[in-house]
């Protein structure tokens, strides 16, 4: 089977800053992929350039088969198959729940007004939020907010969805409701890149976990060998730190 | 926030002082040497009576020019907004365009292109070219206040944040598609106040076409005047003037009040 996604030495510099330094990984269908590490390691440039908002300056993007990162790909039509959620929402102030989630589905899918509100009601019920739709964003908390981000990005019907720190932005008693819906789609088969400071979620939800550093995936593996085992030195020093935090 | 009680007693004191400000400069005013002299002149009653019909009747005029002036200032302020905020080299010629239009419209005084334009361009004598000065004097005011608005816009757009764009175009949507849906209605929305401010100024410019023979309310105004030597035209002129303009700004601070009433109405509850 074609693998969901596969990054193949991809670099990626801002300015005189080497972000990210030759990152491989493969992401099978229906896997969940959680990567974690410092603040700085390249977790969200990496999540970035796969969306094809940073371009990348070597390397490859292969998204089920079709190299994404090739010169002269219509980015506007891989972004389509590509949700990503970012951690400060980003929802629309001037639209309501509604016409956040069906703007892009309608616009760039060309769907019918009827079918793309049919398609986001049905979303938002399903993640509790079918009484919210006709409300503008800052009426909702902040994971209501989150949750519609999320739903927005379902509502293209994605291969692949990447979410980027979307629990860093929240009060602590919002985090779990996030995190359930982030939960219920790893369970309908999601292909997800997760970049996360939730150890414990990482650890419960991931099929595998990456740790990166400076630029480089330093470890991978199952969540109980990454969590449990680290092999790299530099991995147990950042679990230390996040155990010492409390945070795990 | 205040009690009731803190409330009508604020009321009470503002509207002692206004009353006390009103009688102070009103005798300062009233007392002055030549003040019998200026109120015959300016203030005539019955020179008001007369020429105000008229001058209402030219004022038309002015509202007119001011109509068209606007539609077409808002439309082609926004595109030219639009050419300076595109990215990337291949739009350097429009973004160089846009900047050297509001430069130069910015700084050659409104009534120097109405009156080389409202002069010049009929003097061409080119078939198919309108030689009406009202005409002339509308593109001149539509060429100078886009200059203006279009900076308002463009502020707008800068002041909706990168990530707005950067969500939108996660979406798949393209950057027009992203601008026309998600930065355009936002940055507009911010800058309903200085667009009106903007109007205004342009509704009380519309004088300037009067420079050109047109006869609007400051041009009758003065022919009044020229008639009988006494200046309360002007005055009538004015009055006109402000009557059309305040409700043009409680207007629009009714609109902001109410856009943000309807978006964080509930909000508490």
């Amino acid at each position: 089977m074609t693998d969901a996604l596969v990054v193949d030495g991809v670099w990626k510099s801002f300015g005189r800053a080497v972000v990210l330094r030759g990152i491989d990984l493969t992401l099978a269908e229906h896997e969940v992929v959680c990567l974690i590490g410092a603040s700085g390691s390249g977790k969200s440039t990496l999540l970035r350039c796969v969306n094809l908002i940073e371009p990348i300056d070597a390397g490859r993007i292969v998204v089920r088969g079709e190299e994404i990162s090739a010169r002269g790909v219509d980015v506007n039509r891989i972004r389509r198959r590509i949700g990503i959620v970012f951690q400060a929402f980003n929802l629309f102030p001037h639209m309501t729940v509604l016409r956040n989630v069906t703007l892009a589905p309608r616009e760039v899918l060309g769907l019918s007004r009827a079918d793309a509100e049919e398609r986001a009601l049905e979303l938002l019920g399903r993640f509790g939020l079918g009484e919210r739709a006709r409300e503008y964003p800052d009426r909702l908390s902040g994971g209501q907010q989150q949750r519609v981000a999320i739903v927005r990005a379902l509502a293209m019907r994605p291969d692949l969805m990447l979410l980027d720190e979307v629990t860093s932005a929240l009060d602590p008693e919002l985090v779990s409701e996030v995190l359930e819906v982030i939960r219920e789609l790893a369970h309908a088969g999601m292909t997800m890149l997760i970049a996360t400071h939730e150890m414990g979620f990482a650890r419960e939800i991931a099929d595998r976990v990456c740790f990166l550093d400076d630029g480089v995936i330093l470890e991978h593996g199952p969540p109980d060998a990454i969590f449990g085992a680290p092999r790299e030195p530099r991995t147990q020093q950042f679990l230390q730190r996040i155990v010492a935090a409390g945070r795990m | 926030m205040g009690s009731g009680g803190d409330g009508r007693r604020s009321a009470a004191v503002a509207i002692v002082s206004s009353a006390l400000f009103v009688v102070v400069v009103g005798f300062a005013i009233t007392r002055a040497p030549g003040w019998d002299e200026v109120k015959r002149t300016f203030f005539d009653w019955g020179y008001f009576k007369d020429s105000v019909p008229e001058i209402a009747r030219a004022f038309k005029l002015n509202v007119k020019i001011f109509c068209i002036a606007e539609v077409f200032i808002l439309a082609f302020a926004l595109v030219l907004a639009v050419f300076r905020s595109l990215p990337g080299p291949v739009f350097f010629p429009l973004r160089a365009l846009a900047i050297v239009y509001a430069d130069f419209f910015r700084g050659v005084p409104t009534i120097l292109v109405i009156a080389l334009l409202g002069f010049g361009a009929p003097a061409l004598q080119v078939q198919g070219i309108p030689r009406s000065v009202i005409f002339w004097g509308i593109v001149s005011l539509v060429l100078v206040y886009t200059a203006y608005v279009s900076e308002v816009y463009r502020a707008g757009i800068e002041s909706v944040h990168p990530s707005q764009e950067a969500a939108a175009r996660s979406l798949g949507l393209t950057r027009l598609q992203a601008l026309r849906h998600v930065i355009l209605p936002q940055a507009v929305r911010r800058v309903i106040p200085p667009l009106l401010n903007d109007f205004i100024g342009l509704q009380k410019d519309t004088a300037l076409v009067g420079t050109l023979g047109a006869i609007e309310a400051f041009n009758q105004a003065a022919i009044d005047t020229s008639a009988t030597f006494n200046y309360t035209p002007y005055v009538a002129a004015a009055v006109l003037f402000v009557a059309i303009t305040i409700p043009l700004a409680r207007f629009t601070d009714w609109l902001i009040l109410r856009d943000r009433r309807r978006r964080q109405a509930g909000s508490v509850a």
